[in-house]
C-alpha cells in the first residue's frame, strides 16, 4: 500500500512540475509570484490591511471524499452573502484517491475568471500538501488539518492548525459518514476566519439538502462544529473578510453543461443522442433530467426520445437519421468524440442533413488531459470531415450564451441542413459561473425549408438540391409526406439538383458551388461578433469562448497598471464576417487571444483574410488550467514594450 | 404458435393486376440497376418489389436505408415514390435507429452487404438487434467486396477460395447465430435464387414487431462465382437445404387450408397475417432459441446451407416501446408540444438563485 500512494505522490508531484515549466516557459516568470492585485482596504468588519472580497480560496481534498457538497455550501454561502464568485473544480481522470482542488474566486469588481495566486488554503490532502503550502502566497491563510501539521516548514504565512478527525468524532457519531462530514466542519473554520456569517452557510445547507432534512441537520451541525471549535481556539486577525454586498441579487451559479441542456430544452430538441465523455457529459445527464421533468405529456408518454450509443460515431448517426427524418437532434462530445464523427460530418454536409453537435473542449490531442480545458478543437470542428468541407461553428463566451446558441444551434441547422457544432469547453461547461436569470425565447422555432404535401401542390417540380431562393439553401421534405412528388433519394455520391446520381464534372461542380453559396450566406446569419470593450488606442484584442472574463479582467488590469487602452472583439461564430476584418483593418495591431498552441482562431482568419495576416499577433494559453488575465496583460505589455 | 391439423398449405391466390391500393407492382420499382447482370441483388430487389406490392404498403410510408456498397446502391432500384437515404459504410444501422426514433410509423426497410454489416458495420449491427429498432434488415450477403474488386468479407467460409485462387483461413461471422445471441426475435436465412421462399420471408419479416434480420445469400457474379466458392449460385443451388416450406397468409386473407398434425405450424403475426411452415425433411421447431444456435453451429462445421425461419420468439418490447413515445412522430411535433413554458424557466432559475 505504501509503496503504491508513493508511486502516486511522486506521479503526481511530476506532472505539477510539468505544468508549471510549461507556465514559466510560457509567462516568462512564475505565476504566482506576481502581485499587482488584492490591494489591502479598510473593511467595515474588519481592520486595515484587510483584504475584502477579494479572496482565492483554494481547498484540497482527495477525489471521491465527497468535499464537492461542502465546497458547492462555501460557495454558494458567499454568493448569498452578495459577492460576486466563480468556483472551479480541478479534478484528476480518476474516481478515487488523487488529488483534487476547488478553487473559490471572490471578486467584488466582478472578475470570475482564473486568478493562480492562492490567498485561502483548506490543506485535507497528504499527496498534495507539500506543494499546496508552498503554492500560497506569502502572507496569506492556511487552514491545516493537524494531521498534516508536520508538512508545514513556512513562516511567511498565517496557519491555523485544525484537529479536524478530533472534531469530526463529536459531531458524526456513524464511523462511515466521518469522512464527508469533516468536509462540512473546513466550511465551518473557514466561515469563521473569514469572518463569514454562519446564518447563510446554514441557509446554503437547508437549500442544498432541501429533500433530505436528516443530512441537512448532519452538515449544519458539522458547520457549526466548526466555527464554535474556531472561535474559542482560533484568533480571527481580519486579514481576509468575506462581507455583505449586494452584487449578485438576482443573479443565478449555473455550469455551462447546465445552461446548455437549458437551451436544448428551449430549443425543442426531439431526439438525444450521446456517449458519455469527460467533460460533455453532464450536457446529456443534466437534459435527461430537464426532460424527465419537463417534456413528458399528462399521459405520461415523453416528446423526447435519449439514446446512449455504444460510441460515438453511432451517436452522429442517430442524430444524422434522426436529423434526416425530420427531429431536431443533437449530440453531445468531446475532442476523441469529435473525431469519430468526422464521417458521418461530411454526410451532414454534403447530403445537406441537419445535425448539432456540442462539443466540450478538453485538452488534447488523444486522450491527452480529459479533466483539464482547452480550445483546441475550433480548427477541427470548422472543418470536420474530408474533401472540401466547412461548417457553422458556434462559440459561446458565457453560460448565458451556452443557453442562447445551444436554442440557435438548432434553428441554424434546419434553417441550413448542415452539420452545427457549438464549442464550450470544460472551463464554461464544468465549472460554476455567475449569470443573469436566462430569459424565455423570443423567437418561434425555425424549422427550415420543409415543404408538406400542401406546399407540393404548389410547386411544379421539387427538385431537392436547387437552389430555387438563390440563397444555396434548398428544399427538403421528411419522410412520410405523403404525395407523390416528396420522395427523393439521399445519398453521400455526386447528385444533381434533382438528387439523381452523378458523376459528370459539371454537376458535382455546381453542387459543390452551391454549397459555398450556402456557406457564405450563413456568414450573415450566425451569431455576429460583439465589440464588448471600447478602447481608445489603436490596438485590439480578439478573443472567442471562455477567455472572454480573462481579457476583460486584463483590460481593466492594463489600463490600471501601464495605462493601456485597448479594443476588445469577442468572435461568437464561424463563418467569419466582414465586421471581423473590419476591425482587424483598423487597428495598428490585433492580439488574438486563444487556449491552444497552434493558434488555430489565427489560422483561420489568416486564410479569410491574408492581407491581415501580419497585423494579428497570437496570445497562445495551452497548460490545460484557464487562462487567467495576467497572461493576457503580461503578454500584450510585454509585447507593446510597456512591461 | 399453434399446430393444427391440415393436409396442405394453400395455394397462393392469384395476384391481380393492382393491389388493396388500386396500386400496380410497377408503382414499386425505382431506377433502373446499375449492378452487374446477373447479379444476385438484383433478384432480391425484385422480390422486394413484390413483397411490398403484395403488403399492400403505401410507398410514401416506407424509409429505406442502407449503408455503402453494391448491396447498398440497391435501394436506389426499388420504391422509387419512398425516401431513400445511402448513408455511410458500416453506418446504416445507427441512422437506422435515428429514423425510428424520429418517425416510428414509418416502415424501415435497411439494404446492407456482408462487408457493410458484418465486417466494418458489425458493432452497429449488434447494437441494433440488441435496441430491437424497427426494421426489416436484408443482408445481401455473397462473402465479398465488389466495388471493390474482389476482397474477402467477414462472412467467406473457412476454406473458400478468392477468384485469384487465395483461401480464407478464418472462421465466417454468421450474422444469424449474432442476432439470435443479441435478442433478435425474427432471423432468417434464404437464398436469392429462391424466390418464392424469399419473398415469402419478407413479407413475414416487414410485418414483424422489432428487428427482422433476413441474411440472403445473393452470388457476386463478377468476384465470387467460381469453383471453390461457398456462395456461388452452383454452390447455393447444390446445397440449399430448406428447414421447412414456408407460406404467408396477409390478415385480409382467410386461411383456406387443412393441417395436418405435427407437420404444419401456424405463427400469428402482430398486425393479424400468419407464417404458414410446413415440415420437410427435418423436425424444426423455430420458437427454439437453444436448438436455432445449436443447428447453426453445426452449419457452419459442416458447410450446411440451411434456409428459412430460423429463429421467432416474442415478448421483447421494440425500441420505440421502451422509450414509451408519443403517439405522433418526434419529426413533426409542434412548438408547442416541445418547448415548456416560460414559468417552467422563472422556476428553473430561482432554483439557481
Amino acid at each position: 500500500m505504501e509503496s503504491i500512494s508513493n508511486i502516486k505522490r511522486i506521479h503526481w508531484i511530476y506532472q505539477l512540475k510539468i505544468v508549471k515549466l510549461i507556465l514559466l516557459s510560457h509567462n516568462g516568470k512564475k505565476p504566482m509570484s506576481s502581485s499587482t492585485l488584492n490591494q489591502p482596504e479598510v473593511a467595515a468588519t474588519g481592520k486595515k490591511g484587510s483584504v475584502v472580497n477579494d479572496i482565492v480560496i483554494q481547498i484540497a481534498t482527495s477525489n471521491g471524499s465527497g468535499s464537492q457538497s461542502a465546497n458547492n455550501i462555501l460557495l454558494r454561502s458567499i454568493f448569498n452573502m452578495g459577492v460576486p464568485v466563480s468556483g472551479k473544480n480541478l479534478f484528476p481522470s480518476n474516481i478515487q484517491g488523487l488529488p483534487t482542488w476547488f478553487t473559490i474566486r471572490a471578486s467584488k469588481d466582478g472578475w470570475t475568471g482564473a486568478r493562480r495566486e492562492i490567498d485561502v488554503l483548506i490543506a485535507m490532502n497528504v499527496e498534495s500538501v507539500v506543494d499546496d503550502i508552498r503554492d500560497l502566497r506569502p502572507g496569506g491563510m492556511l487552514i491545516l488539518n493537524s494531521e498534516l501539521k508536520q508538512y508545514l516548514t513556512r513562516t511567511d504565512v498565517k496557519a491555523h492548525i485544525v484537529p479536524f478527525n478530533e472534531l469530526v468524532v463529536q459531531c458524526c457519531p456513524e464511523v462511515k459518514l466521518r469522512k464527508l462530514v469533516t468536509n462540512m466542519i473546513y466550511v465551518g473554520v473557514a466561515g469563521f476566519l473569514l469572518s463569514m456569517d454562519i446564518e447563510e452557510i446554514k441557509k446554503s445547507i437547508d437549500k442544498q439538502f432541501k429533500t433530505k432534512p436528516k443530512v441537512a441537520d448532519l452538515n449544519r451541525n458539522a458547520v457549526t462544529v466548526g466555527y464554535n471549535w474556531a472561535s474559542e481556539h482560533l484568533v480571527n486577525d481580519h486579514d481576509y473578510v468575506i462581507e455583505r454586498d449586494h452584487k449578485t441579487e438576482g443573479k443565478i451559479l449555473i455550469e455551462g453543461n447546465m445552461a446548455t441542456a437549458l437551451g436544448a430544452l428551449y430549443g425543442g430538441v426531439t431526439v438525444v443522442a450521446w456517449y458519455p465523455i469527460t467533460p460533455s457529459s453532464s450536457v446529456c445527464e443534466n437534459l435527461i433530467e430537464l426532460l424527465r421533468h419537463y417534456r413528458h405529456d399528462p399521459d405520461g408518454k415523453a416528446t423526447y426520445a435519449v439514446l446512449q450509443a455504444e460510441d460515438e460515431i453511432a451517436s452522429i448517426g442517430f442524430v444524422v437519421g434522426a436529423g434526416w427524418t425530420g427531429a431536431r437532434a443533437m449530440t453531445a462530445t468531446s475532442g476523441p468524440g469529435i473525431s469519430l464523427m468526422s464521417e458521418f460530418a461530411g454526410l451532414s454536409y454534403f447530403a445537406e442533413i441537419p445535425a448539432v453537435i456540442v462539443d466540450v473542449q478538453r485538452m488534447g490531442p488523444s486522450t491527452g488531459l480529459p479533466t483539464r480545458t482547452c480550445q483546441g478543437d475550433i480548427m477541427k470542428a470548422y472543418y470536420l470531415s474530408h474533401g472540401d468541407c466547412k461548417h457553422i461553428v458556434l462559440i459561446p463566451g458565457s453560460v448565458q450564451e451556452c443557453y442562447e446558441f445551444a436554442m440557435e444551434s438548432l434553428n441554424l441547422a434546419e434553417r441550413f441542413q448542415t452539420l452545427v457544432l457549438m464549442l464550450s469547453d470544460l472551463d464554461l461547461g464544468m465549472n460554476n459561473w455567475m449569470s443573469d436569470p436566462f430569459k424565455p425565447p423570443t423567437k418561434d422555432m425555425d424549422r427550415g425549408k420543409v415543404l408538406t404535401a400542401e406546399d407540393l401542390d404548389k410547386v411544379k417540380q421539387f427538385g431537392r438540391y436547387a437552389d430555387v431562393d438563390g440563397d444555396g439553401i434548398p428544399y427538403r421534405t421528411l419522410p412520410g409526406t405523403k404525395h407523390p412528388k416528396a420522395a427523393f433519394f439521399t445519398r453521400g455520391t455526386g447528385h444533381t439538383a434533382a438528387a439523381t446520381y452523378s458523376e459528370k464534372a459539371e454537376d458535382w461542380k455546381v453542387n459543390m458551388d452551391r454549397l459555398a453559396k450556402k456557406f457564405a450566406t450563413a456568414r450573415g446569419m450566425v451569431p455576429a461578433p460583439v465589440i464588448e470593450h471600447q478602447g481608445k488606442g489603436d490596438v485590439g484584442i480578439i478573443a472567442y469562448g471562455s477567455s472572454d472574463v480573462a481579457v476583460k479582467e486584463s483590460l481593466s488590469q492594463m489600463k490600471a497598471e501601464k495605462g493601456l487602452e485597448a479594443t476588445y472583439l469577442r468572435i461568437r461564430a464561424l463563418p467569419t464576417c466582414d465586421a471581423i476584418r473590419d476591425f482587424i483593418t483598423s487597428k495598428r495591431v490585433t492580439y488574438l487571444v486563444e487556449q491552444n498552441r497552434d493558434a488555430q482562431m489565427a489560422s483561420i482568419l489568416r486564410a479569410e483574410y491574408p492581407e491581415l495576416a501580419a497585423k494579428l499577433v497570437s496570445v497562445l494559453h495551452y497548460d490545460g488550467m484557464p487562462i487567467e488575465a495576467r497572461t493576457i496583460s503580461d503578454h500584450i505589455l510585454k509585447f507593446e514594450k510597456k512591461a | 404458435m399453434s399446430a393444427t391439423t391440415a393436409p396442405e398449405t394453400p395455394a397462393p391466390a392469384k395476384v391481380p393486376a393492382v393491389n388493396r391500393l388500386g396500386l400496380a407492382q410497377a408503382v414499386y420499382k425505382g431506377s433502373p440497376s446499375t449492378l452487374c447482370t446477373g447479379c444476385g441483388h438484383d433478384s432480391i430487389t425484385n422480390q422486394i418489389i413484390k413483397a411490398m406490392f403484395e403488403l399492400d404498403v403505401e410507398p410514401h410510408h416506407v424509409a429505406k436505408l442502407s449503408g455503402i456498397g453494391c448491396s447498398s446502391k440497391t435501394t436506389a432500384y426499388f420504391l422509387g415514390q419512398s425516401h431513400g437515404f445511402n448513408s455511410v459504410h458500416g453506418r446504416m444501422a445507427a441512422v437506422a435507429t435515428g429514423v425510428n426514433l424520429a418517425n416510428s410509423n414509418l416502415m424501415a426497410i435497411g439494404v446492407s452487404g456482408d462487408g457493410d454489416t458484418a465486417s466494418i458495420g458489425l458493432g452497429q449491427f449488434l447494437h441494433m438487434v440488441r435496441r430491437n429498432v424497427q426494421i426489416c434488415y436484408i443482408i445481401e450477403n455473397n462473402g465479398v467486396y465488389g466495388l471493390t474488386k474482389g476482397q474477402f468479407s467477414a462472412t467467406a467460409d473457412k476454406g473458400s477460395l478468392q477468384k485469384k485462387g487465395d483461401s480464407n483461413e478464418m472462421f465466417p461471422i454468421d450474422c444469424c447465430a449474432l442476432a439470435i445471441e443479441m435478442g433478435c426475435e425474427f432471423v432468417a436465412r434464404s437464398f436469392s435464387g429462391d424466390y418464392k421462399q424469399l419473398c415469402t420471408l419478407l413479407k413475414a419479416g416487414l410485418s414483424h414487431r422489432g428487428t427482422a434480420m433476413i441474411d440472403v445469400v445473393s452470388p457476386c457474379i463478377t468476384f465470387n462465382n467460381h469453383e471453390g466458392s461457398t456462395k456461388s449460385y452452383k454452390f447455393a443451388k447444390d446445397h440449399e437445404e430448406a428447414l421447412h416450406e414456408i407460406g404467408f397468409v396477409s390478415s385480409h386473407e382467410p386461411i383456406t387450408a387443412e393441417y395436418e398434425e405435427g407437420t404444419t405450424t401456424k405463427i400469428e403475426l402482430p398486425d393479424g397475417a400468419h407464417i404458414i411452415l410446413k415440415k420437410l425433411h427435418r423436425d424444426y421447431d423455430p420458437s427454439d432459441k437453444a436448438n436455432a444456435l445449436e443447428l447453426l453451429a453445426k452449419a457452419r462445421d459442416e458447410r450446411l446451407f440451411l434456409t428459412g425461419l430460423l429463429y421467432m420468439g416474442k415478448g421483447q418490447a421494440p425500441m420505440v416501446e421502451q422509450k414509451n413515445l408519443v403517439d405522433e412522430p418526434l419529426a413533426t411535433l409542434p412548438q408547442s408540444r416541445v418547448r415548456p413554458s416560460p414559468e417552467v424557466l422563472a422556476q428553473v432559475m430561482e432554483s439557481l438563485k
